[in-house]
């Protein structure tokens, strides 16, 4: 496979804030690739230093086995889509997307019909004359992707560039962008700070925390298989017990960290399981299609599912006593 | 009943409306009476309604050497200050915009004082400042002087337009293969274009009405607003003062407009009334 992009121990300080921590990183030419974690946590600082917005303190940059640490973001082959956008809101959709041919000097009936084409795949055609503040969000948002995808980079760097959308926007233009993607066939490096997107476009995810990489994983590893207990709590809903509490309580040697469809509520005649606990339920909140359910047992918090069943009344109220149990197979060890 | 009819909140009471008329009507019949006395008959006393109307006093306005002069000298400084404001306005706007360093925030109050400083205090500073370093007086030391203060109003113009853009453009022409020049030229001179000529525009109407700051840094030379202060005192001919008073309007009527064209849908046009 071709290495579409080399991070070599990249540092990076801001005054006294370190942003990036002993990075490294390996993304394969081709895939969607995200940089998950919360904000602060480096994703975005990376990010530049990916574009050449940022010169990292020390490290090496590779873009396709070429070092590119020390060149400037107009020489590299990327392109990035920023958050706000950063449309020139003096020029017109068709001027945005025409920038980088104009500055290539590429002759005026090619930039014409390639602009044309590029702003038919995003679906603006008719919009060629409208100043970006004529535009909606998700319009924007279109344009910012023509502007960098008619330069045919091969790797796309997009900052948020969902999070100014609402819902049911965000939605579709997570299914566009995967298909743009499959479309042009080039590595998307996308950050985020939201789990369910990267969860569901991703083909590898590395989760961020204050500047180091937790876990670079596939998203069902990375879900199934959290590394880190701040992996397994940043990603989905988690129960984390402590290395002590499970030694008390369960005679288990090390933490670890239970998803919460893999706990069941145990009615009287199930048999029993390798880990159980009786609880108290805390909360529960209903989800639509099933019920979140949050249980305490003195210094144990666990979060369980109730599917909601037509057919059944089996009514959990506040305050009621559960049993509760899981198996071995169900847990993940984490470093505590 | 106690609500008697809706009510659009929407619309203005009867009572603002009228305050409203009357406090346009304060600021703009002076202005009227101005453009009536320069076609009046009478040359001593403002007497309405006037005896009778002429147009002699323009011609007579064309005949005299004292007003072109000091009409060409207020557009001479006007010009030169208003270019050297554009030029250093627009550089400290874009240093304090993007710097941070110590004392940052002093120098910002620093430049923008002028415009807040009453004229007479920068006036006398600055001919005392001549006076110590042996400046003689020129036209350079009233250009000096206007420079002050317009250097202010191209100053707020442009750092409020850097607040609005977004910090990203630039990175994002970089990103699309341009270098510093083109991404210059194509995207940061278009987009503080407009600002930096509204706050140009200003700037000169600003300069070309001075008297304060004129008064204490021009010596013997005569602006066009000090030769009409010193024509009031004159009882002759008072008509032609109205006349020199209508062109001044015009002159610095059009910059104003344009600037508020140019600017219109933003509220930038920050430091337009002294």
């Amino acid at each position: 496979m071709i290495k579409a992009l080399e991070l070599k121990n990249i540092n990076k300080k801001f005054n006294e804030t370190v942003a990036l921590d002993k990075i490294h990183l390996e993304i394969n030419d081709g895939e969607f690739f995200s940089l998950l974690g919360p904000s602060g946590s480096g994703k975005t600082t990376c990010l530049k230093v990916i574009g050449g917005f940022e010169q990292p303190d020390s490290g090496n940059v590779s873009l396709f086995n070429e070092n590119v640490t020390d060149i400037p973001p107009f020489k590299r082959n990327v392109n990035t889509v920023f958050q706000d956008y950063a449309l020139f809101p003096h020029m017109n959709v068709e001027e945005n997307v025409c920038y980088s041919l104009k500055i290539k000097k590429i002759p005026k009936i090619e930039q014409e019909s390639q602009v044309e084409e590029i702003l038919s795949t995003v679906k603006l055609t008719g919009y060629e004359k409208r100043k970006p503040s004529e535009l909606s969000g998700g319009q924007r948002q279109r344009v910012a992707l023509a502007r960098s995808l008619i330069n045919k980079p091969k790797i796309l760097l997009l900052d948020e560039p969902l999070g100014a959308l609402d819902l049911k926007l965000r939605e579709q233009m997570q299914i566009e962008l995967k298909n743009l993607q499959r479309q042009f066939q080039i590595t998307f490096i996308y950050v985020t700070h939201d789990q369910q997107e990267a969860l569901s476009m991703s083909d590898r995810i590395a989760i961020f925390n204050d500047g180091k990489i937790e876990q670079v994983d596939t998203p069902d590893n990375i879900y199934k298989n959290p590394k880190t207990a701040f992996v397994a709590d940043f990603i989905g809903t988690t129960s984390l017990v402590s290395k002590q509490l499970a030694a008390k309580l369960f005679n288990y040697n090390s933490a670890f960290s239970i998803r919460p469809e893999n706990i069941k509520i145990n009615n009287e005649q199930d048999s029993k399981s390798e880990f159980n606990a009786k609880v108290v339920v805390t909360d529960i909140q209903f989800q639509g299609s099933y019920y979140k359910i949050l249980c305490k047992a003195n210094d144990l918090t666990l979060t369980t599912l109730h599917y909601v069943d037509k057919q059944k009344t089996f009514k959990i109220n506040l305050g009621d006593s559960l049993e509760l149990s899981w198996n071995k197979i169900d847990i993940t060890n984490i470093n505590d | 009943m106690l609500f008697r009819k809706k009510k659009n909140l929407n619309e203005a009471s009867l009572g603002l409306k009228i305050g409203a008329i009357f406090g346009i009507l304060f600021l703009h019949v002076p202005l009227f009476f101005i453009i009536l006395y320069a076609f009046t008959t009478e040359d001593k006393s403002y007497q309405f309604p006037p005896p009778g109307y002429t147009l002699k006093w323009f011609s007579i306005v064309l005949g005299r050497e004292d007003i072109w002069n000091a009409v060409g000298l207020s557009l001479q400084v006007a010009l030169i200050s208003t270019l050297s404001a554009i030029v250093l306005g627009t550089l400290a706007a874009a240093a304090l915009f993007k710097a941070s360093f110590f004392g940052r925030d002093y120098i910002t109050l620093l430049i923008i004082l002028p415009i807040a400083l009453p004229g007479i205090i920068t006036g006398i500073s600055l001919r005392s400042a001549f006076g110590v370093a042996g400046i003689p007086f020129s036209t350079w030391t009233i250009i000096i002087g206007h420079a002050t203060f317009c250097m202010v109003v191209v100053y707020n113009n442009v750092v409020a337009r850097l607040r609005r853009s977004s910090p990203n453009l630039i990175q994002a022409s970089m990103d699309l293969g341009a270098n510093n020049i083109q991404t210059f030229f194509y995207v940061i001179l278009p987009n503080l274009g407009t600002a930096i000529l509204a706050g140009g525009m200003l700037a000169f109407a600003l300069s070309f009405d001075e008297v304060i700051v004129t008064t204490f840094t021009a010596g013997q030379q005569t602006t066009l607003p000090i030769w009409m202060l010193s024509e009031l005192i004159r009882p002759r001919q008072r008509p032609i003062t109205n006349v020199v008073a209508v062109f001044i309007i015009c002159i610095t009527f059009i910059p104003i407009l344009y600037a508020s064209y140019m600017t219109r849908n933003t509220t930038d046009t920050d430091g337009s009334s002294k």
